[in-house]
């Protein structure tokens, strides 16, 4: 049997797409559960109930919302780009899975344990822009249009400082490689030494999901419901899954980057029995925690505020605490890689 | 010959796109395949062993430089029919153009010369199974390299302070903001209250209430304490300057539209 896996091209072929389900099938049925919970946990900090009809304590509620969503119609809109219109959920949604590719859930326990993972993390997140800027420019509507370029001024510019605040994660680890950056972190988690940075790629993260406070691209007080105004049915349902999957991505990014991935607090006893998958999947649950904590929480910001926060406040911190970081490790001598 | 197949896909995609690119009536959809292209030549280069320059080519072009051109190209209010017009005018210039590139192409590929002192430089990258691409990059750009590195940085950063300068207008009309300003400032020193008569308005004191820092105060008649201020008032004592402003027809909101 494992001859069959691992020698023959069709077992190697039929184990990458086990293993892609093994990572898709928990997702997107944590997909499914987290808008659950984003209602109960803020209707808990709302004192409302939340939804409690479908299933006991509702947890049904997500089951009858994907029915829905199934046998509703899709509306294309006349004057619409039908085949970029179509195109566009599918691109975003695809892009939210593609990148669980290199996750690595333990240690060396990633589908793909690349060389380049935190660029590649990087890459694909670069690219989510593109199903919003294409949903809102094929859609032939002036909501959709405005909110898919306010996404692309946004995603772009916090790019800027992501980028920035994973180069000094990435001075301290001495390679891109993401198993490395959690082991790495075996005797401190660096979002204690980098704790600005924490806070630094946490808001970004919000920003770069389009999550609140940041959530302009769909500001429904303004633009109805931004990029996808026009989306009905199964179409809608991707765009949705594909940003709650990119919530799920992000807060992954944080565990590995700052929280020490799959690898317990301290490596003593009572925490070391509880297998590191668990570890990474606790500490991506509280990550989604706080972002629909914040959500409850802020007002949205102005668009030029938003700006502002990018371009002005994370960008030049980001390059300043950059700086001092490659000063710190160079002068301690404590920088990786042999040079130092 | 897996690896033969993968590449022509890739080669195949890329030059199809490329041709699209140029092709294309829409301008959105030509961006669009410019970035299917550069996707392919990343894939190219993934096939050739250079990881972090695939991953760069993606983060960089596709994720920065063509969100910034699909980003303009959307906006632009492109009319098509008066875009075909130009064709006939044009595809003399254009032929031109494309025939001089591609004799000095063909000039360059005659006289192909491979560099003699390749074997000078490759001590520069030494290669061992665990090296990884990144790190011999680093090795040639920032080490050995770093001063012709920090060279092509400063070309870059003058052409970018350059986009600034000549871009950058500074609008008498244009509204800024100053946060820090904003932040600083007290309900104590950014309002006055002022005693108005009944009904006679506020803009018998001198205008509406605003932040005082905005306007000078000796320069707005009426304002409170001011010589006319204390005019106004003395006409106010003795009912003078009490205005009752009655709307035409009725009371207001009733007569509208």
């Amino acid at each position: 049997m494992a001859d069959f896996f691992f020698h023959t091209t069709l077992g190697q072929l039929l184990l990458i797409v086990l293993e892609s389900l093994a990572v898709l099938v928990p997702l997107l049925l944590g997909v499914a559960y987290l808008t659950l919970a984003e209602r109960k946990v803020m209707a808990a900090m709302q004192l409302r109930k939340g939804p409690n009809v479908n299933g006991p304590f509702g947890v049904l509620q997500a089951f009858a919302d994907a029915i829905k969503m199934l046998t509703k119609e899709t509306v294309i809109p006349s004057g619409a780009n039908r085949m970029l219109f179509l195109f566009a959920p599918f691109l975003t949604f695809s892009l939210a899975m593609i990148a669980w590719a290199v996750i690595p859930t333990g240690n060396g326990l990633a589908i793909a344990n690349i060389n380049v993972g935190i660029l590649y993390l990087l890459a694909i997140s670069s690219l989510g822009v593109y199903g919003m800027l294409i949903a809102g420019w094929a859609s032939n509507s002036k909501y959709a249009f405005l909110g898919g370029l306010r996404s692309a001024a946004q995603m772009v510019s916090y790019e800027v400082s992501i980028g920035l605040v994973i180069v000094s994660v990435l001075l301290a680890v001495g390679s891109l490689n993401l198993n490395d950056i959690v082991l790495a972190q075996r005797h401190v988690w660096f979002c204690l030494p980098m704790f600005p940075m924490f806070i630094v790629f946490f808001i970004s993260a919000l920003a770069e999901t389009n999550r609140a406070p940041f959530d302009l691209p769909e500001g429904e007080s303004e633009l109805v419901a931004g990029f996808f105004v026009e989306y009905s049915a199964l179409a809608f349902g991707l765009f949705f899954l594909g940003e709650y999957a990119n919530m799920f991505l992000m807060s992954g990014m944080v565990s590995i980057l700052f929280l020490g991935g799959w690898l317990p607090p301290l490596a003593i006893a009572p925490f070391t029995w509880i297998p590191g998958p668990l570890w990474l999947i606790a500490k991506i649950l509280f990550c989604l925690f706080v972002f629909i904590w914040v959500r409850a929480t802020f007002p949205r910001y102005r668009y030029d505020q938003l700006m502002r926060l990018g371009w002005k406040v994370f960008l030049p911190f980001s390059l300043a605490w950059m700086v001092l970081t490659a000063g710190f490790l160079m002068v301690t001598g404590l920088l990786p890689g042999g040079a130092g | 010959m897996m690896t033969q197949i993968v590449f022509y896909v890739f080669a195949a995609v890329l030059v199809l796109s490329a041709t699209m690119v140029v092709s294309a009536r829409n301008p959105v959809h030509s961006v669009l395949f410019l970035i299917l292209a550069f996707f392919n030549a990343a894939g190219l280069f993934l096939i050739a062993g250079a990881e972090f320059l695939a991953m760069t080519l993606v983060i960089v072009y596709v994720g920065a430089v063509a969100v910034l051109f699909l980003f303009v190209v959307m906006m632009l209010d492109v009319n098509f029919t008066q875009m075909r017009e130009g064709v006939q005018r044009y595809a003399p210039i254009g032929g031109v153009v494309g025939g001089v590139l591609f004799i000095e192409l063909l000039m360059a590929f005659m006289h192909w010369r491979a560099a003699t002192n390749i074997g000078q430089i490759a001590h520069l990258v030494p290669s061992s199974p665990t090296r990884t691409n990144t790190a011999a990059l680093g090795d040639v750009i920032y080490t050995h390299y770093i001063f012709l590195f920090q060279a092509c940085a400063l070309v870059l950063l003058v052409a970018m302070i350059g986009a600034i300068v000549l871009t950058l207008r500074e609008r008498p009309t244009g509204r800024r903001q100053n946060i820090d300003r904003q932040h600083d400032r007290m309900v104590a020193d950014s309002l006055e209250m002022l005693q108005v008569p009944l009904g006679a308005g506020v803009d018998a004191q001198g205008g509406f209430l605003r932040p005082r820092e905005s306007y000078d105060i000796a320069a707005v008649p009426g304002t409170y304490g001011t010589a006319a201020w204390s005019e106004a008032e003395a006409r106010d004592a003795d009912g003078t300057a009490l205005v009752i402003k009655t709307p035409a027809n009725g009371t207001k909101g009733e007569g509208d539209e």
